[in-house]
């Protein structure tokens, strides 16, 4: 009984990893061959990109702040204070900012993206566009997956720019001016880094827009099924963020 | 239906089985659609109509069975392969599947957008024609959201309408509608057929069935149980027919439950039904 059971669950689960992976590569395809839906893109942008940008300031300023907090408290006694900058620096350009902007877009813009097409599928209106002759994967989901490896190192780069701004005003309470902090930067960093700050965004932003496109073209059963898929797109994408930030920093050391 | 006049329908069914987590849907279900013969099935809610539609469209695929679309089979093939096939057909949902995000009249030149072989100006002056057809050439510029759910089937009809399809199918067109809103889906069927549209409609509504469809079909516990023309259904004397026909017929089974339940309420309801009268077609 249990051994069927699991059987089963294992066989739905390689499913629908297959099916993930078809979705992938058809929403990579597609992005490649006209129509190119430029209108769709432009929305997307500006929902993905635009719109988030006022929470992901707030996130990088009180990141940074924080950050630039801690690293003080750390450097006073040694009287290394000055190397403040060059610490959040290479915290959020590495980590912290790819991270927390990728986790706070899979919050706003994941969700938002698997409750429409969820409501699409349960309302039919994905069936509608299939009978209308419409690609579902190129309309739907190619033009929110281009626009989102477009939006999201942009709005790391943000974040990262934000929250190196918020370490300075908590730095300068410690009699730190602009001059030390910048200049402490380049002493944590090397070009690899800034590579690694937009390379890991783009990275989670596909698994984002790939796990909100999959779970919402494939809800069932009314308003309490799209309810469920942003629940399992949210927590999905957030989980695939910390796993994959831990292997791609992985691979980056090896290659650094 | 003969077996020639079968194989001719460029829309078909054969021994089409169907299921969904285990659960049969249809089983071994025929049925061919042949141009100019309007046809209707029938069914209690949820016996498997819509599904029907969809496995028609290649929307759904079957656990077994063939399905035909423009005389071919559709098994096997490609969505892009598909579209082509249904280029000749559309579909007017339950409750219209309009798109939210687009106007009414980008929802009406959806596909001929979609297309991209006519001008900006042609697409506006179908999308203008085929909402006058419908009476609501003044909600172009109005969102889905904004309009009834009478005025979203209409516009749901004249987006089927747009591309000019030859067989047009209905999912339960006139549910949730008030009489007007039913008098006029019924008008507008008609004129389509006299246009020369042949219309596949799925429903339980009799009286809109017997108004617009030459030919039925009768779906009762995932299988078909009656194929034919409006006379002959009016006299089948299947059980699942018979009680789908007759409330006094349907009540009796009613009864039954209720008797188990409560005799207090058994006998309520039979003086309720009693005084019902059934429904004359």
């Amino acid at each position: 009984m249990n051994v069927a059971i699991f059987d089963r669950a294992a066989k739905l689960a390689l499913l629908q990893i297959q099916e993930f992976f078809a979705l992938a590569a058809r929403a990579v395809l597609r992005g490649f061959a006209p129509p190119f839906y430029y209108r769709e893109f432009t929305t997307q942008f500006a929902k993905i990109g635009v719109d988030s940008l006022f929470i992901i300031c707030l996130t990088g300023l009180f990141t940074g702040m924080v950050m630039a907090l801690q690293a003080l408290i750390q450097l006073r006694p040694f009287a290394a204070t000055s190397y403040v900058g060059g610490m959040v620096a290479v915290t959020m350009i590495k980590e912290l900012g790819p991270v927390l902007s990728s986790l706070m877009v899979a919050g706003r813009v994941g969700s938002a993206i698997t409750a429409e097409l969820g409501t699409m599928v349960v309302t039919e209106q994905v069936d509608a566009m299939r009978v209308e002759g419409t690609d579902v994967v190129k309309r739907l989901v190619t033009p929110r997956l281009k626009a989102t490896l477009v939006a999201m190192p942009l709005l790391t780069i943000v974040t990262d720019t934000v929250a190196l701004g918020g370490g300075y005003l908590i730095a300068m309470g410690y009699d730190i001016n602009l001059l030390m902090y910048y200049k402490s930067l380049p002493q944590f960093m090397v070009f690899q880094d800034l590579i690694e700050g937009v390379v890991k965004p783009a990275v989670f932003g596909f698994i984002i827009v790939m796990i909100s496109c999959y779970i919402g073209l494939s809800t069932r059963g009314g308003a309490e099924g799209v309810g469920t898929s942003v629940k399992r797109a949210v927590v999905l994408s957030s989980v695939l963020i910390l796993v994959t930030d831990f292997f791609m920093t992985k691979i980056f050391i090896v290659f650094r | 239906m003969d077996a020639g006049t079968e194989r001719n329908s460029s829309i078909r069914m054969e021994r089409v089985t169907y299921s969904v987590g285990g659960r049969r849907i249809i089983t071994d279900f025929d049925m061919s659609l042949e141009k100019g013969v309007n046809r209707t099935i029938l069914g209690v809610s949820g016996v498997g109509k819509t599904t029907i539609l969809k496995l028609l469209l290649g929307l759904l695929k079957p656990d077994s069975g063939e399905i035909y679309l423009n005389g071919q089979s559709i098994a096997g093939l490609r969505e892009s392969q598909l579209s082509r096939l249904r280029r000749n057909i559309a579909i007017v949902f339950q409750n219209g599947a309009l798109f939210d995000s687009m106007t009414v009249g980008e929802n009406v030149g959806y596909r001929l957008l979609e297309e991209g072989e006519l001008s900006e100006a042609e697409i506006e002056r179908i999308v203008l024609e085929k909402l006058s057809f419908v009476g609501l050439e003044k909600t172009i510029n109005l969102y889905p959201a904004e309009l009834s759910g009478g005025m979203k089937k209409r516009v749901a009809i004249a987006r089927a309408i747009a591309a000019e399809p030859e067989y047009i199918f209905f999912d339960e067109p006139t549910t949730g509608l008030d009489p007007i809103g039913i008098y006029n889906i019924r008008t507008l069927m008609l004129t389509l057929q006299r246009q020369g549209k042949t219309t596949l409609m799925v429903t339980h509504d009799l009286h809109t069935a017997f108004a617009v469809s030459q030919r039925f079909s009768f779906l009762h516990d995932t299988q078909l149980i009656f194929d034919g023309p409006e006379e002959e259904l009016r006299n089948a004397t299947h059980p699942g027919i018979r009680e789908f026909f007759s409330p006094t017929e349907q009540s009796l089974f009613v009864n039954d439950r209720i008797n188990d339940l409560d005799p207090l309420l058994h006998e309520r309801a039979v003086t309720h039904l009693a005084r019902q009268r059934p429904i004359k077609h």
